[in-house]
């Protein structure tokens, strides 16, 4: 049980570290890096509460395929010329203010003792216990009205992002057009001009 | 598993329908968008229409659950369903000419708009905070992007920026506050919170109190109610006059009945906590949204103002607690969403071919030069500054009796002092329409099908106004 509290706090105090530096990182690169020791580190905590499937799918999908992603965008932007931090001093009394209030109900509020339990004991499963059968038995069943309705929000974002990122394209630009270059002729390109040949003795 | 129940498919027959036309309405745009331009408001329009029909054949259904307590059909989800359903084909009617006319792509402002109608009818047959958060998002997450839908105009950029900035920071906290009650409750089902909360004492509800405040505000922030309402003045004023137009009648709706479903079928038994805040917030938002509404010389920011007011009226309804007080919460947002529909329907329709309407001074002399819209454009004001004979009238007198009937009757008296105070900035317009000298005297020609939309829209404030009883009573059997 020892080795698991020590996990435990270790990474939960790399996730709240890790996400504190992302807020506070003043490049964002380095923002993004920070997002991803974040994720790993919930990924640890989620892992240690057993739901192993999670755990590796938030490594895989965030980690590996969307900060990836985001890491190329930032690089790509021209981060240098926003400016930072505007305003920052003259709204950082009511800032502290207002979050000095939240941690207080929350210190307050969201304790064991208030959701009826002073002590968790953690599910006890047999050998034979697998997350990710579990996950499945329920994602396609119970929860299939969910899972379709997240579904069509992933495509209301392919077709929103398009919408907003897709300007058509453009007339005369000067884009390939490979059906025109295939079937072109010879008669299309030479123009064979009879001429006289002319005296330039006579203009002198 | 071994309890899993096959789902009644047949309950969500219109969703399934209007998603499945979404899909076909995708390709048929792609394919035949060039040649046929009017393929996806054709179907659009179809869509809305089957949809209808199949809403109002449930009503035979009675209550019903399904989806394993995701899904809901009650007489409150069909009657929210129709009237959606309803106005949005006005929406549409309104919109057909003025989305090509400023630039903005027809087919995509069609197919957000019908995902945006699919997220409210999910969020109306909502039976769980899971099915409620998903089409939360999925009746937004197109808005945010219809805003922005005019790629050329910064401010409707600026405006599409806060609204997500602010819509995401909604969410936030409406996730926060359910992810407190599902702690406590041990489950998204609203009748098993209603049972959990029903079964704790008094002493021990400090955790349930703590995530019904987020959910309050989350739900507040996305109806725009004071203090909540930062986004909506720079919202209706920077999207084009077409969308604010639908952001500003169905969404509503959608959002009343969704405070209806948390305060009313999840959490009944914090009455006493909710009934305070809602006070609070009735009272700011009738006060700021009537005050500043005076100041405003942009007519789509004095419409918004005016949206936080009425936003306020409509809370004083929940307040009462009541059945009564219900239905006449529901009846003030059906009247709300009607009037709305006219006034930026009329706004749409006059900013056709590349001139705004903007400011109130351009409806100067609007009387000579359309005297009909500025018949219709009369009724619909005179209807929102809650004047006799007019659909806004009932609304306003349905929600203070209801308050009355529960002995608040200081706020009953406060509502009606401002409601005067509301009016001059409606008579104000009427004033310029009907005495000011127009600058530009041509005459404004309006389309046939337009123009019997919005008589339909307009005339039926008056009848409605005159023979209320068959709302009120279609209100009253919900609850």
């Amino acid at each position: 049980m020892l080795i698991q509290h020590a996990l435990f706090y270790i990474f939960a105090a790399l996730a709240i570290g890790s996400g504190l530096c992302m807020i506070f990182a003043r490049n964002p690169v380095h923002s993004a890096l920070f997002l991803v020791a974040a994720f790993v580190s919930a990924a640890v905590l989620w892992i240690l509460l057993e739901a192993e499937f999670l755990g590796l799918a938030l490594i895989f999908v965030y980690v590996g395929a969307v900060m990836t992603l985001f890491l190329f965008v930032v690089m790509m932007l021209d981060t240098k010329s926003i400016p930072r931090r505007e305003g920052f001093v003259r709204y950082l009394p009511i800032a502290l203010l207002v979050v000095a209030l939240l941690v207080l109900t929350m210190l307050i509020v969201v304790a064991p003792q208030h959701f009826y339990m002073t002590s968790i004991s953690p599910p006890i499963h047999g050998e034979d216990y697998s997350n990710t059968k579990a996950l499945g038995d329920v994602l396609y069943t119970d929860y299939a009205y969910a899972f379709e309705l997240a579904a069509v929000l992933l495509l209301v974002a392919i077709v929103a992002a398009i919408s907003l990122g897709f300007r058509g394209r453009k007339r005369n630009t000067k884009a390939q057009r490979p059906q025109d270059q295939i079937s072109v002729r010879r008669e299309d390109r030479i123009r064979l001009v009879k001429m006289t040949a002319e005296n330039r003795l006579k203009n002198l | 598993m071994t309890h899993f129940m096959p789902p009644q498919f047949t309950a969500a027959l219109p969703e399934i329908f209007v998603l499945l036309m979404i899909v076909v309405i995708m390709m048929a745009d792609l394919f035949f968008g060039e040649k046929r331009r009017l393929i996806a408001y054709g179907l659009t329009q179809l869509t809305l229409v089957v949809a209808f029909a199949l809403t109002f054949q449930q009503l035979s259904l009675g209550t019903l659950t399904t989806f394993n307590g995701l899904y809901i059909v009650d007489p409150l989800a069909i009657i929210g369903k129709l009237f959606i359903l309803a106005l949005s084909v006005f929406v549409f009617v309104y919109s057909r000419d003025y989305i090509p006319t400023h630039h903005m792509p027809r087919g995509e402002f069609h197919l957000l708009g019908l995902f945006s109608i699919l997220g409210m009818m999910v969020l109306v047959s909502s039976a769980s905070f899971l099915s409620l958060y998903l089409g939360l998002e999925l009746l937004s997450l197109p808005l945010y992007a219809m805003v922005a839908l005019k790629r050329d105009a910064a401010i409707s950029s600026e405006a599409a920026m806060k609204y997500f900035v602010m819509g995401a920071l909604a969410s936030g906290m409406l996730l926060y506050g359910i992810s407190m009650l599902y702690g406590a409750a041990d489950s998204l089902s609203f009748v098993t919170v209603a049972q959990v909360i029903h079964q704790t004492s008094d002493a021990h509800r400090l955790i349930l109190i703590f995530g019904l405040i987020f959910v309050i505000a989350g739900t507040l922030f996305k109806l725009g109610a004071a203090p909540f309402h930062m986004w909506v003045p720079d919202v209706y004023e920077g999207a084009p006059t077409a969308i604010t137009l639908f952001i500003t009648t169905a969404p509503k709706i959608a959002g009343l009945i969704m405070l209806l479903r948390l305060l009313v079928d999840a959490m009944p038994g914090l009455v006493l906590q909710w009934q305070p805040i809602l006070i609070a917030i009735a009272v700011l938002s009738i006060t700021l949204g009537n005050f500043i509404a005076i100041t405003q010389s942009n007519i789509k920011r004095m419409f918004a103002y005016s949206s936080i007011a009425h936003m306020g009226y409509l809370l004083l309804g929940v307040i009462a607690a009541t059945p009564l007080g219900y239905s006449a919460s529901l009846f003030y947002i059906f009247s709300y969403a009607i009037m709305a529909a006219g006034a930026f329907g009329l706004l749409t329709l006059l900013s056709h071919a590349g001139c705004e309407v903007e400011n109130i001074s351009d409806l100067q002399g609007l009387n000579t030069r359309n005297p009909w819209l500025a018949l219709m454009m009369l009724i619909i004001l005179f209807s929102m500054a809650g004047i006799p004979p007019t659909l806004g009238f009932f609304a306003k007198l349905g929600v203070l009796e209801a308050l009355v009937k529960v002995h608040f009757v200081a706020l009953a008296v406060y509502a009606i002092v401002l409601a005067l105070v509301g009016a001059y900035y409606y008579l104000r317009v009427v004033k310029v329409m009907y005495f000011d000298e127009p600058h530009d005297a041509t005459p404004i020609a309006s389309t046939m099908d337009r123009n019997v939309a919005i008589s339909i829209n307009g005339l039926a404030i008056v009848a409605l106004g005159i023979f209320p009883n068959a709302l009120i009573m279609l209100c009253r059997s919900v609850f």
